[in-house]
Formats: structure tokens, sequence, C-alpha cells
């Protein structure tokens, strides 16, 4: 979207110069204060509105050019009012669009099948109502109603405002999943910051029509681009957001210390000590993490065993790299462990978590509000001390690591 | 009643068979008319007040005047009966069809848009099952209305159970008087069933049951 410009008649502008590219696979949240002109952006998109001036482009080509019509069969459109037809079974709700696109009746019927799988409801409800249905039920068949087609955009206006919690979070679930597992792009509307903190890929904040910031959940919480966007966010969630959405692979100390089972057990020793160390994490050639050996082992063994992989413990805990600090913390606390490896999704060791990482982050939890000001600082700070105790990988008081 | 049925009997069937013929016609004119401008009308609504106030406006010319209204364009005869009672059904359709097809939910219809239905798919396959009561309630309407003013319509030589009724009061034989008046508001009772009927079948279904 280029310079995109909405004015409705009578001189209301509504989007103002609105400038976005978004990447197939995308989750885009548009978020703001009523009015600000996203559900208008949105409806742009595929042409139920269109633009004052500026440009749409949608994989090179400008929607202008083509047949609003065929465009808007190959975007999924879901609203808050979930707009199933009450006339329709939900078969045929779910078909409207390879209805429209002249599918055959065995591949619509084949179709709806599997959609309605998709959303885990029985498949004899193809043939109910939409009255017959739960409101949550509805939504989730308003969200695959959007994606039978095959269409790779969705765009979706407020679609689970309407619902309870905790049928809202079952729908969140739903789509996250279908962007992440189907490679859905999605453009997505909502009031409810929790919701685009889950569900984002980026955030679009809007104000006046204008765009406040654009940046990853992630981003957002760190670095508010300005007192509307913090305000929106809210404090509370800038206090929380460190360990909160921070995964350990951003926390950890990146470059272990390291050996390989074939090592000697003298060789293991020299680097302790060159590294100043008092534990090494143990890997094959490929990485993968195998086990650990502390200085305590090496001593008592050092005249029964010769090659680290005689002595090393293999039961060992450590982490994913993208689990997230929130969810680790309280775990890696309570078992009292002073150094954690951290492993990436093919168990490849990435990095390091020591007490000293944790100290940082329950400090910055629970005083960061204090230092408002300094928050953002704080942040970058409590990196750079953590990488400053690089070499630290071993406390001083040593020994009592697993 | 036995010997006004075995004197009159064949002419009643003859009569009541004009009175169908005519409304029926005039009836299928006006939806033919009625139902396609109520929709055009969504579509314009700049002109909607306009044409629903000519509309009004024609119901409102007595039944009488109307009819006498005719016969320079149309002499006497079915034809200008037909003409008359068309102009009457107009009304109640086109203003329950207007009604009907504003009033489908909004949402609706945008969701059919944003889907990529045509605007005439969004007629056929949302707007009008949705409005199909609505419009139903306007043809049944008009069809006793129709039946009733085509009572009328032998005035000009149109023939139907109206003979019966004029005849009865120029010769102040009330036999003939009810005779034709009966028929006609049986007629009238069982179109009204029969388009009941019909409006439950129209009317989309929304659950299984
Ligand atoms: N059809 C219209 N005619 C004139 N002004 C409009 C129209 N639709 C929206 N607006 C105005 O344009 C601005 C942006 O509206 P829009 O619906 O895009 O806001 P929004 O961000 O989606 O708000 P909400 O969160 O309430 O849905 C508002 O000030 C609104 O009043
Ligand atoms: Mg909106």
């Amino acid at each position: 979207m280029e310079h995109l410009n909405k004015t409705y008649p009578g001189g209301k502008v509504a989007v103002e110069d609105f400038n976005l590219e978004i990447e197939k696979g995308e989750f885009v949240c548009f978020i703001g204060t009523s009015g600000s002109g996203k559900t208008t952006t949105m409806r742009m998109i595929n042409r139920m509105l269109s633009q004052t001036s500026g440009t749409i482009k949608l994989e090179g080509q400008d929607i202008g050019q083509m047949d609003p019509v065929k465009l808007r069969r190959k975007i999924g459109y879901v609203i808050q009012n979930i707009g199933l037809m009450p006339h329709m079974t939900i078969r045929d709700n779910i078909t409207m669009v390879p209805k429209l696109l002249k599918w055959p009746q065995d591949k619509m019927n084949e179709r709806a099948k599997e959609m309605i799988k998709l959303v885990e409801l029985p498949e004899d409800y193809l043939d109910r109502y939409p009255s017959e249905l739960s409101g949550g039920q509805q939504q989730r068949i308003g969200v695959v109603r959007a994606l039978a087609a095959n269409q790779d955009l969705v765009l979706m206006d407020e679609p689970f405002g309407a619902l309870d919690p905790i049928t809202r979070e079952a729908l969140q679930d739903l789509v996250k999943d279908l962007q992440e597992r189907l490679g859905k792009t999605f453009v997505f509307v909502t009031h409810d910051m929790d919701e685009a903190l889950k569900l984002s890929t980026r955030i679009v904040v809007m104000d006046g029509g204008k765009i406040m910031q654009v940046d990853t959940p992630d981003g957002i919480l760190r670095h508010p681009a300005n007192e509307f966007v913090e305000n929106l966010i809210g404090k509370d969630r800038l206090i929380q957001a460190r360990p909160s959405i921070t995964t350990v692979g951003q926390v950890m100390l990146k470059s272990p210390i390291a050996t390989t089972p074939g090592k000697s057990l003298t060789a293991a020793l020299r680097l302790m000590h060159d590294k100043r160390v008092d534990s090494l994490l143990v890997t094959d050639e490929a990485g993968i993490l195998k086990g650990m050996i502390g200085i305590e082992d090496v001593d008592y063994s050092f005249n029964s065993a010769t090659s680290v992989d005689d002595i090393m413990k293999r039961d060992i805990f450590y982490v994913q790299s993208n689990s997230l600090i929130r969810d680790t913390v309280e775990r890696i606390l309570k078992r009292g462990f002073k150094n954690i490896p951290v492993v990436d999704d093919q168990h490849r060791l990435v990095g390091i978590v020591t007490r000293a990482t944790l100290v940082d982050i329950v400090y910055d939890a629970l005083w960061g509000d204090e230092e408002e000001d300094e928050e953002s600082d704080n942040i970058h700070h409590g990196e750079d001390t953590t990488k400053a105790k690089a070499n630290d990988q071993t406390g001083a008081e040593g020994g009592d690591q697993q | 009643m036995i010997t006004f049925l075995q004197t009159y009997g064949t002419q009643l069937l003859m009569k009541t068979w004009q009175h169908i013929y005519i409304s029926a016609i005039a009836l299928a004119l006006g939806i033919i008319v009625a139902v396609p401008l109520g929709i055009l009308l969504t579509r314009v609504k700049k002109i909607a007040n306009v044409v629903m106030a000519i509309a009004s406006m024609l119901q409102t010319i007595p039944a009488m005047a109307l009819l006498a209204l005719m016969i320079p364009f149309f002499g006497i005869g079915a034809i200008p009966a037909i003409v008359a009672l068309f102009i009457y059904s107009l009304l109640p359709i086109l203003r329950n069809t207007y009604l009907g097809m504003e009033d489908v939910e909004p949402s609706l219809i945008d969701a059919a848009k944003g889907m990529g239905l045509t605007g005439w798919q969004s007629i056929i396959k949302v707007e009008v099952p949705m409005a199909a009561p609505v419009i139903m309630s306007g043809i049944r309407l008009s069809a006793t209305y129709v039946i009733a003013w085509a009572a009328l319509a032998s005035y000009i030589g149109a023939g139907g159970l109206g003979d019966f009724i004029f005849n009865g009061l120029n010769l102040y034989r009330t036999d003939l008087i009810l005779g034709g008046s009966i028929p006609v508001i049986i007629l009238a009772l069982i179109v009204d069933w029969l388009l009941g009927k019909l409006e439950a079948v129209v009317t989309p279904r929304t659950s299984q049951a």
C-alpha cells in the first residue's frame, strides 16, 4: 500500500498517507482507537471502498486494475457480525465462493468436509443452519468460509469482538494456527491489544487515519514510538512485557563453552581453565547437545576415565530458545539450576542461561516500573551486563550445578 | 339456495372463472412490474420516494373513477378492467418489496459483496430470499384487493362475479346480490389461504426441523 488516502464524501479524512508492505504469511493487526481508520483501510484492500488517492498492490499488481468481483473472490473476508447466510446450510455457506468459482459439486463437498474438520466440528453440522450453531461455532464457520476457495489473504474486521473470552481465545488459536501452518496472510483489525500481541507478526498502530507505529509485538512493547502507543499498550503491559514476551533466545548468552564427547579429560580441564568456567556443555560434531560435565566430575574421575564421553551427565535439563521466559523462569528458579543450556528446535546447542541472567530479568520485572523513563534503556542495559558476565558461566560458588 | 344453483349454476361457474381470470392476470402483471421495480428502487434510493408517492397517489383514485378512466383508453371489456386492477395491485407489492429489501441485514449484504458476489447475485441469492416473506405478504394483500375490486369490473363490461351483484342491485334481487358477493368473499379467503401457504414455502428455511 502506497500513499494511501481516503477522504469520505463530506470531507472526513479517514486515512492519510498510509504506507505499508505486507509479506506473504504475515499476520498483521491494525489496532487503534475507534475511528482511527482501521476498517476503512482494510476495506480498501478488497475494494469494498475505493481510495481517494494512492495505490494498493497485491502480488505486484495494482488492484485498481483488477475486476473487483474477481479480486474479492481471491481474498477471504470475515466481519464482526459473522455474516453467515441464515437461509443456507453450513455446507452452502462454506462453499459460497467455490460455488461462485464454479467448482464441481464433489470438489465442493470435499472441501466443506475438510473445512469443518479444520475447525473441529462434527461433519453432520454441514446440514445445519447457522441459527442452530452457537455464536462461537458460527464464527468458526465464518473463518473457514473465508478460506474455502484457497484464499491466501484473509481480511478480518474485529471478528472475535462479540465472543466470550474462552471462545475468543480458541478462535485466536485457530487463526494463528492457520497462519502458521497453512502460510495464509492475515490482515486483522482489533481493539484488543492482548489479541494483537498474541496474534501478530507485526502490529500497525493507527490514530486519526495515520500510522503511529509498525513493528513486531516485541518491538512495540520494547520501544513504543510515542505516548499514544504507550497509552494504547498500557502501563501494565509495559511492565510485564519483558518476562512475558521475551523468549529465552533473546536473553541467553550466545556462545556457551562446549566440548565434544571424544575429547580427553585433560583437554576439557584445560578448556575450563582457559575460559575460567567450572562446567562444560558437551555437543557432538553437529552441535547437538549431548550432555554436560562439571569440574567436580573431572576431579572425581580424572584417574579412572579418559574421555569426556565417559563422565558426562547425559540426562540434563535444558530449554528451547523460542520458549518464553515467562514460562521458563519459574521452572529454572525452582529447580535451583545454575546454568541451563538452550537448544534450538533441532536440539542444537545455541546458548546458555545463567543465574545472573535470571536475576536481571526478575529485577527488571519487579523494579522496572519505578524507572519508567529508563524503561527502554534498562532493557539494553540488562543485555549489556549479562554479556559482561559471559565469562562468569561458572559463578563463584561452583559445584552445585546439577 | 338449491334453486338458485339450479338456475344460475353454470353461469356462476363461468362468472367465477372470469373473475379469477381477470384478477389473476392483473395480479400477475402487478407482481411482474412491482417486484423488480421495488428491487430497483433499493438501488436508486433517490427516486424511490418519488415512485412511491406516485404509486400511493394511484391507489387513492376511487375504484369507480379509475375504471371509468380506462374506457377512453381501452374501451370496455376485460382489458381496461385488468389494467385498472393492475394499477391497484402495484402499491402494496411495491412497498413491501422495497421495505423487505431495505430490511435485509446490511452485514449480510456486506458479507455477500465481500465474498465476491456480483450485485445481481447478491440480489438473487441473498436479498430476495431474505425479503421473500415480506414481499409475499405484499402480494397477499394485493391479491385480496384485486379480487374485491374485480367485482366492480363488471361495471365496464369485464364480466366476473360483479355481474351478479350489479344485476341484483338493478333488479332488487337479494339472492343475486348474495350469489355474487359470497363467492367473491370465499374466493378472496381461499386465495389468501393459498398464498399464505406459498409464503411459507418461499420463506427460506433457517433450521433443519
Ligand atoms: N461511510 C462513511 N462516511 C463518512 N465518514 C465515515 C464513513 N465510514 C467511516 N467514516 C469515518 O472515517 C473515520 C474512520 O472510520 P473507520 O470505520 O475506518 O474507523 P475504525 O478505525 O474502523 O473504527 P472502529 O474501531 O470504531 O471500528 C471515522 O472518523 C468515521 O467516522
Ligand atoms: Mg472498524
